[in-house]
């Protein structure tokens, strides 16, 4: 049973056309690794599924209902759009973790600002917070930062960093969790230790998205994998397929680039 | 005269300058950062007319937007002349608010997008986004150019003395008109200079309690 299905989505900046009809869709406890060269339209589709973006038309489907479709507006208000977000979680290239607070405090302020909305929460505070706090330490552990819970972003490694930023993502528990290029802006060095918590968390059976260019290590953690070239999917199916004995001219052109680098 | 009437004629004087100076600051630095939002807003007509507004306002001398806002009522409509010291509160709030409100809009426009979506993606309204990421940060970045107005605020209050204001400008002067005598005017830069320091210590303060983190 598919979790998350995108039909015909179509988006465009001005006169460009970056998405041209994506159709996808992923199971529950599966890895989707998204492949591709610059500017294929791999990260406009990540954000859009995490309504940074707005598609121009399409359906989002995430466990049988409706997120959004661009045909009705009762989809696109702001407060719902802000609801259906937390269906998702996105790991950024940049981190983007908030420079003011530590890595622990990182983790949990989602969390906390969203108890507020909770009408238990007046009366539960000490022992609610309290709560969070120590969910939060227990995934900076999970992420093998168990001793930085006090350091601020500054003062860790960008691949520690990261490895925080994908501990808030975990936070608020969503049910599809993305990554844009995670390691992109890593050093070589530093992505091992990145790609080796995705991995413990494809191992757990947590469905991922992700958008990479680690082809040994898209096709190691996927169970699917979509390429994608201008805007349109060309071909998709489990790594043995699309990696190893691509059908696709276009498959074969941006594989060989890779192997030849 | 004795330098102990002269520093309590003065520091009567300088308790008008203060006063200014603190009103100001309390009302022009909220106002300062609703222009700022005018200014940045999706709005094309509200976004031009503050920044002509503040173009204006930062192209003409603070010492004719003084006499304006006190002469204007009664030249244009005949209306009464507000009291000497509101008037020079008007201007100067006016005035700061433009220049503070370009601070604030520097200093929230260089923060990056992506701390924006991090909240987005994370759930956050846009006023928990502003509130609890973004102010902070850009508290941090205009602590510099921020003090540099407000010293410059502190010396310009001098400027009301055009609408006889009783600042310490204008008491020291009184001195040279009734005894001739030329250092109270002197004396009283020392008033300014103390402040100033005084202000330059607590903004270094400031910068180093938000020391503890890079934006």
């Amino acid at each position: 049973m598919a979790i998350l299905e995108m039909h015909n989505i179509y988006k465009s900046f001005g006169s460009t056309e970056v998405l041209k009809g994506i159709d996808l869709s992923l199971n529950k406890g599966e890895v989707m690794t998204i492949i591709g060269s610059s500017g294929s339209g791999k990260t406009t589709l990540l954000r859009c599924l995490n309504f940074l973006e707005i598609p121009d038309s399409g359906k989002i489907i995430v466990g049988g209902d409706v997120l959004f479709d661009a045909d009705d507006p009762n989809t696109q208000r702001e407060s719902e759009i802000r609801k259906k977000r937390l269906h998702f979680g996105l790991v950024f290239q940049s981190f983007n973790l908030f420079p003011q607070y530590t890595a622990l405090k990182n983790v949990t302020l989602a969390k906390e600002l969203l108890m507020r909305d909770n009408p238990e929460f007046k009366k539960h505070k000490k022992a609610m917070l309290a709560q969070i706090t120590e969910d939060g330490k227990a995934l900076l552990k999970q992420v093998g930062l168990g001793d930085k819970l006090d350091f601020y972003p500054h003062q860790l490694s960008g691949g520690q960093q990261q490895r925080v930023a994908i501990a808030r993502a975990l936070a608020l528990n969503p049910d599809i969790l993305c990554f844009d290029e995670p390691t992109s802006a890593l050093d070589p060095e530093l992505t091992g230790e990145v790609l080796k918590v995705i991995r413990s968390l494809a191992d757990k059976k947590t469905t991922m998205v992700i958008v990479t260019h680690e082809m040994a290590f898209a096709h190691d953690v996927a169970d699917v994998i979509y390429f994608m070239d201008n805007g349109v999917i060309i071909e998709s199916g489990p790594p043995c397929q699309v990696i190893d004995s691509p059908k696709e001219e276009r498959t074969k052109q941006f594989l060989q680039r890779y192997r030849n680098t | 005269m004795s330098f102990s009437v002269v520093t309590f004629k003065l520091l009567d004087g300088f308790t008008i300058s203060c006063t200014i100076f603190f009103i100001t600051l309390v009302l022009a630095l909220p106002l300062g950062l609703l222009v700022a939002f005018c200014s940045m807003s999706r709005f094309t007509p509200l976004r031009w007319l503050t920044k002509t507004l503040v173009w204006i306002i930062r192209g003409t001398p603070l010492m004719l937007q003084i006499i304006i806002v006190f002469y204007g009522p009664g030249l244009i409509w005949e209306g009464d002349s507000l009291p000497r010291l509101t008037a020079a509160l008007v201007a100067f709030v006016i005035n700061y608010a433009a220049y503070f409100s370009e601070i604030f809009r520097g200093g929230i426009e260089s923060i990056s997008r992506g701390q924006y979506e991090a909240g987005q993606v994370l759930g956050m309204t846009k006023s928990q986004i502003f509130f609890k990421i973004i102010l902070l940060q850009v508290v941090k970045r205009i602590v510099p150019p921020m003090s540099n107005e407000i010293i410059t605020l502190v010396k310009d209050t001098s400027l009301s003395n055009v609408i006889a204001v009783r600042e310490i400008i204008m008491e020291a002067q009184a001195f040279i008109s009734t005894y001739a005598l030329i250092w109270p005017l002197f004396y009283s830069g020392v008033f300014y200079l103390v402040f100033c320091g005084i202000l330059t210590l607590l903004f270094r303060y400031l910068e180093n309690k938000l020391s503890y983190f890079k934006v």
